[in-house]
């Protein structure tokens, strides 16, 4: 897969990047003339990954969080949220709708709506370690129409 | 996120505006808590036509608030909700348990 054009963004874990970190990979993602739903899409699903690093990764601390976002050929955007973090004991539990540890503030929707937003979600943790997020989805191509 | 409130007799309408995730949606549960526990309304409705974003923390708001309503006795709608996040509300599948009435204001 030919790799087009790539971006990296460190930030600390802060609610206030949370904002940041969507649009900041939103007008990257830009380039691909996406439609505004996919980009609403990509945006949702950012949201979601970088707020799960935030409050479960370092709860009592702030850490540094890191997107990825790479284009390929064929519109397809790939993005990885990554953190150094607690880590996640059980992702298959994790991942069910409805689960949380965190409280009446949160919907334990976080990950089902990254899978249904995005075409592929895969979520690689380690306790102690941290997690790594990656989740692809792949932009529509409009053509034939003259701007 | 910006909410502005207003009633009349026993009902009570939220304007809600700007982005719904996680960072606000502390202040939004303060601010719908403190506005419940003044009007104690029969109906409530949750006014999003300028809502610009909202992610799973708004899912959370809106089960809250739905909540409470139902130990009120009363009614929640959720209205004018922007596309992004009816897309997010019908995920969670709260257009199921809330009447939610989607689409572009009419001026």
């Amino acid at each position: 897969m030919n790799l087009n054009n790539m971006m990296q963004l460190d930030f600390l874990s802060k609610s206030s990047n949370e904002g940041f970190a969507r649009v900041a990979v939103a007008a990257f993602a830009a380039q691909l003339d996406p439609t505004l739903e996919e980009i609403g899409d990509v945006k949702t699903a950012v949201s979601e990954a970088v707020t799960n690093a935030i409050v479960h990764a370092y709860p009592n601390a702030i850490g540094r969080i890191r997107i990825r976002a790479r284009l390929y050929e064929d519109n397809l955007l790939e993005i990885v949220v990554r953190d150094w973090g607690t880590g996640i004991a059980d992702v298959e539990q994790a991942r069910q709708p409805l689960f949380t540890t965190g409280g009446e503030e949160r919907s334990g929707m976080g990950f089902t709506i990254m899978e249904s937003f995005m075409d592929a979600l895969r979520v690689r943790s380690q306790v102690g370690k941290g997690t790594t997020v990656t989740m692809k989805r792949r932009i529509a191509v409009r053509g034939g129409e003259l701007r | 996120m910006k909410m502005i409130a207003k009633r009349t007799e026993r009902s009570l309408t939220l304007y809600l505006s700007g982005e719904l995730d996680h960072h606000a949606a502390k202040d939004a549960m303060a601010e719908i808590d403190r506005n419940l526990d003044a009007a104690l309304p029969l109906r409530t409705e949750l006014e999003l036509s300028q809502l610009t974003f909202m992610d799973s923390s708004g899912i959370a708001v809106v089960l809250r608030l739905y909540k409470r309503m139902q130990n009120l006795g009363g009614s929640l709608r959720l209205t004018h909700v922007p596309a992004q996040a009816l897309r997010v509300l019908r995920t969670a599948g709260i257009d199921r348990i809330v009447t939610i009435e989607e689409g572009e204001k009419k001026s």
